[in-house]
C-alpha cells in the first residue's frame, strides 16, 4: 500500500514495467516537441512578443505621447483625439487610469512600432475582437512592431485590475484600407 | 518526551495513532472548512456578478469579495488542509509521535490570526487590490502583515513536518524507506518552504513600502517573485493533492504503488522542477528575455508535466491492478465499475484525477506555452484554467479525503450519507462548468477581474460577442452548482464532526462501502497485472492534449502579426 513503507526493501533496483517505461518516453518527448514548437515559431511564425524595452520615467513617457497627438491628429471623438501616425513610426499608447490614451488609426497591412507603458499603476493591454493581451508596466516602455491585419474598430480592453474604474478602461483601434487602395 | 506521547490503535488501517497529532490534524481541518465556506460565500457572490444577467453586486463591492475570495479558497482553506495533511503523513502514516507539538499549536494559531487580518484588512474596504496585489497598487499594512503572519505559520508547519520524520527515522517507528504518500508529501513540504521563503521576499518590503517605510518596489520585480509565492504554492497543492489520489486509493482499495521507483521519480521532477513556473506569469510582459521565457515556462522541457503525465497513468493504474488482482478481469473497465463509487471518498479521488488531467492540466500547459498565452493572458480563460486545477482538482480531492479522515481522525460516523454521496459529483459538475465556460469566454476575449463587460460606465463601448454573454451566464449556473455541492460539504463535515454518532474505539467503520484494504494481494513492481484500461484512458488524454495544443496553434496563427 501507498501508506506502508515499499514492500520490497531496495525498490529502486526494481525493474519498470513495459507499459509504464512506454509511457515515460512518449511524454518526455511530447515535451521536447512542444519545447523546440516555442523556438520553431520564434523563427518561422509571425505572432512573437518582442522582449525590446526600456526605463522610462512616467513624465517622459507622457511627454512622447503628446508630442505624438499634437503631430498626428485627425479627428476627435468624445472629447479623445484620433491619432493617425504614418506607417512604420514610432506609436506611443499611454495607459493610465482610467484610459488607453490616445484614440488610433492604423492602415492594415503596415507595420507600426508600438510603444506600451502606462503612468501610474499596472494595467492590461487586450485588444479585441483579435484577443492579443500584453500587459502594461508603468516605468517600463516596451516596443513591439505589429501589423493590423483586420479592418474596423477595434477595443482595447483594460484586462489588469487598476483600481475601481477598472471596468471604464476602454480604448480604440481604427484600421482603415491602405492609403490610395479604397476609401 | 516519547514516553509521554499517548497513541491509540487505528482499527480500520492497523495504524497507531498519536492523540497529539490527531488533534492538530483536527483542528487545522475545522479552520480549512471554515474559510472554504467564507471563501465559497465570496466565490458565489463574484460569479453572480458576473452573470451579466444579474449582476449581483456593486463594483467596490465586487473588487472586495473578489479579493477576499481569491485569498480565502486559493490560500488558506487550502493550506490549512495541506497542514492537517502533513501531520497525517507523517505522524500518523508513519506510527511516530509528533515532534514539538507545542510549535504546531504556534503554526495553528499563527495561520489563523493571519488569515483573520487580512480578511479584516479587505472587509474594511481600502486593501480591495486582488489577491496578487500587484504594486503600485497599495493595500493597507495589514493586508501584508496578515498574509505574512500566515505564511511563517504554514512554514513553522513544515518545520514540525520535518522534524516529525526524524523522530520517527531515529524512533524506528518504521521499517525502510517511507511509504510513497509520506514521500509526497515530503516533495509538497519542501515545495511549500521555497514558496513561502519567496512570499516573504516580497511581501516583507512591500509591508514595508505601505508603511512608508520604503520608497518603491520595481513592478516586474514584484511580479517575478510574487508568483514564486502565488504559482509554486500551486506546486505544493499538486504534490498534496496527488500523495492523497495514492492515499485514497490505499486505504479503499489497499492499491500499491505499481512502481515505488516511478511515482517517487515523478515527484521528484516536481521539486527540481516547478519552482521555475513563476515564468507562467511573465509571458506578456516586456524587459523579460525570450530564452529565459521558453526555458522557465516550460519547466526547462516540459518535465515537471512529465511528473504529472506519469502520476496521470500510475495513480489509476494502481488502482485497476488491485483491481483486478482481486478478480475485476472482465473487459477493460470491469476493474472501474466496480470500483466502490457509493463511496464519495473515492468518486471525490476519481473525479479530481480526471478533471485535473483533462480539464486543469491540458489547459495549464496550453496557457503556458509562450506565445500561446498572447490570445490568453488576463483573460477570464486564465481563471478557468487554475478552477479546472485547484477547484476541481485539489479542492475536489482534499473534500474526497475528509469522508476518510472523519471516522479515521475525527471518529465520528458520517452524517447524511446521501449528502455525502452526491456532494462529489455536484461540485464535480458545478467546478468543470465554472472551468469550461470561464476558458470559453476567455478565448472570445473576456478580460478576468471585470465588473462589466458591457461596459455601460464608460466613455465609449465595446461589445463583446453574444456567445461570451452566454458563457459567463452558464458559468453563473455553474458556480451555484458549485456551492451548492460546497455547502453539502461544509453541512456533512460540520456537523458530522460535532454531532456525528462517536466511534468506539475499536470501531472499524467507515460509513461507506470499500474494499478492505487487507485483502489486497501482494504483487511486485515490475510484475504487477496488466492495466489496458488505464491505457485506454492515459491514450485518450493524450489525443485530446495533442489536438488541444495545436488547434490553440491555429487561433494563434490568425492574429495580427507581432515582432
Ligand atoms: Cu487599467
Amino acid at each position: 500500500m501507498a501508506v506502508a513503507p515499499p514492500s520490497v526493501r531496495v525498490w529502486w533496483n526494481e525493474p519498470i514495467a513495459r507499459t509504464e517505461l512506454v509511457w515515460m518516453v512518449i511524454a518526455f518527448l511530447w515535451g521536447v516537441i512542444m519545447f523546440f514548437t516555442m523556438i520553431f515559431w520564434h523563427v518561422f511564425g509571425e505572432q512573437n512578443l518582442s522582449n525590446e524595452t526600456y526605463k522610462i520615467n512616467p513624465e517622459t513617457y507622457v511627454a512622447k505621447v503628446d508630442a505624438m497627438v499634437e503631430q498626428y491628429t485627425v479627428r476627435e471623438e468624445e472629447g479623445f483625439p484620433v491619432v493617425r501616425p504614418p506607417p512604420g513610426s514610432d506609436v506611443y499608447l499611454l495607459a493610465r487610469a482610467f484610459q488607453f490614451y490616445p484614440l488610433l488609426e492604423l492602415e492594415k497591412g503596415k507595420a507600426y512600432r508600438m510603444h506600451l507603458s502606462s503612468a501610474d499603476v499596472q494595467h492590461g493591454f487586450s485588444l479585441q475582437p483579435v484577443n492579443i493581451n500584453i500587459s502594461v508596466h508603468p516605468g517600463y516602455d516596451h516596443v513591439f512592431t505589429v501589423t493590423p491585419t483586420t479592418l474596423g474598430e477595434h477595443g482595447i480592453v483594460c484586462n489588469e485590475y487598476c483600481g475601481l474604474g477598472h471596468h471604464t478602461m476602454i480604448g480604440k483601434i481604427y484600421v482603415t484600407e491602405q492609403e490610395g487602395a479604397g476609401s | 518526551m516519547s514516553a509521554t506521547a499517548i497513541f491509540r490503535a487505528c482499527p480500520t488501517t492497523g495504524l497507531k495513532v498519536n492523540r497529539d497529532a490527531e488533534k492538530l490534524i483536527r483542528w487545522n481541518a475545522v479552520a480549512a472548512v471554515v474559510f472554504l465556506a467564507i471563501g465559497g460565500t465570496f466565490a458565489l457572490t463574484v460569479a453572480l456578478t458576473r452573470w451579466p444577467a444579474v449582476h449581483l453586486l456593486p463594483p467596490d463591492w465586487f473588487y472586495l469579495a473578489l479579493t477576499a475570495h481569491g485569498f480565502d479558497a486559493l490560500l488558506v482553506w487550502i493550506i490549512f488542509f495541506e497542514i492537517a495533511v502533513l501531520y497525517f503523513a507523517s505522524a500518523v502514516v508513519l506510527n511516530s509521535r509528533l515532534a514539538v507539538p507545542k510549535l504546531a499549536w504556534t503554526q495553528f494559531w499563527m495561520m489563523l490570526v493571519g488569515a483573520l487580518l487580512t480578511n479584516v484588512a479587505v472587509l474594511q474596504g481600502d486593501s480591495s487590490v486582488m489577491f496578487t496585489s500587484y504594486v503600485p497598487l497599495q493595500a493597507s499594512p495589514m493586508f501584508y502583515l496578515g498574509i505574512i503572519i500566515f505564511a511563517v505559520g504554514a512554514l513553522i508547519g513544515c518545520g514540525v513536518f520535518f522534524a516529525t520524520l526524524v523522530v520517527a527515522k531515529e524512533e524506528k517507528t518504521y521499517q525502510g524507506s517511507v511509504p510513497l504518500v509520506t514521500f509526497g508529501a515530503l516533495t509538497a513540504a519542501i515545495i511549500a518552504v521555497f514558496t513561502i521563503v519567496s512570499g516573504a521576499i516580497i511581501l516583507i518590503p512591500t509591508f514595508l513600502w505601505s508603511l512608508g517605510l520604503v520608497g518603491t518596489i520595481d513592478t516586474l520585480m514584484y511580479k517575478l517573485v510574487w508568483w514564486g509565492l502565488g504559482h509554486s504554492s500551486q506546486q505544493v497543492n499538486v504534490s498534496a493533492h496527488v500523495s492523497v489520489w495514492y492515499l485514497t486509493a490505499a486505504i479503499l482499495l489497499g492499491a500499491k504503488p505499481l512502481s515505488e521507483k516511478i511515482s517517487r521519480f515523478a515527484f521528484l521532477l516536481y521539486i527540481f522542477f516547478l519552482q521555475l513556473a513563476s515564468a507562467h506569469h511573465l509571458l506578456a510582459e516586456p524587459g523579460v528575455s525570450i530564452e529565459w521565457k521558453i526555458f522557465n515556462t516550460s519547466y526547462a522541457m516540459y518535465l515537471a508535466v512529465m511528473g504529472s503525465m506519469i502520476h496521470g497513468m500510475t495513480v489509476p493504474g494502481a488502482i485497476e491492478a488491485a483491481q483486478r488482482a482481486r478478480g475485476f478481469t472482465n473487459g477493460l473497465f470491469e476493474w472501474l465499475r466496480k470500483a466502490p463509487w457509493s463511496n464519495p471518498a473515492f468518486s471525490g479521488m476519481f473525479l479530481s484525477l480526471v478533471l485535473f488531467g483533462f480539464v486543469g492540466g491540458i489547459s495549464g500547459v496550453v496557457l503556458g506555452t509562450e506565445q500561446i498565452n498572447l490570445i490568453m493572458h488576463n483573460t477570464i480563460y486564465v481563471p478557468g484554467h487554475f478552477h479546472g486545477t485547484v477547484v476541481a482538482g485539489t479542492t475536489l480531492a482534499f473534500m474526497g479525503v475528509t469522508y476518510l479522515l472523519i471516522p479515521l481522525v475525527f471518529r465520528r460516523e458520517v452524517m447524511f450519507k446521501k449528502m455525502a454521496q452526491v456532494q462529489p459529483w455536484l461540485f464535480a459538475v458545478g467546478a468543470t462548468g465554472i472551468s469550461m465556460f470561464m476558458m470559453g469566454a476567455g478565448t472570445l476575449g473576456v478580460a478576468r477581474r471585470h465588473w462589466d463587460i458591457t461596459f455601460a460606465d464608460a466613455p465609449m463601448v465595446f461589445d463583446y460577442p453574444a456567445a461570451a454573454f452566454l458563457m459567463m451566464g452558464l458559468n453563473g449556473l455553474s458556480a451555484i452548482l458549485a456551492a451548492l455541492g460546497g455547502a453539502m460539504y461544509v453541512i456533512v463535515t460540520v456537523g458530522s464532526v460535532f454531532f456525528g454518532r462517536k466511534l468506539a474505539e475499536d470501531e472499524n467503520h467507515l460509513g461507506f462501502p470499500a474494499v478492505s484494504a487487507g485483502t489486497a494481494p501482494v504483487y511486485g513492481s515490475s510484475t504487477h497485472h496488466a492495466i489496458p484500461g488505464t491505457v485506454v484512458l492515459v491514450a485518450i488524454f493524450f489525443v485530446a492534449f495533442v489536438l488541444y495544443y495545436f488547434v490553440n496553434w491555429k487561433y494563434l496563427s490568425e492574429v495580427w502579426p507581432l515582432s
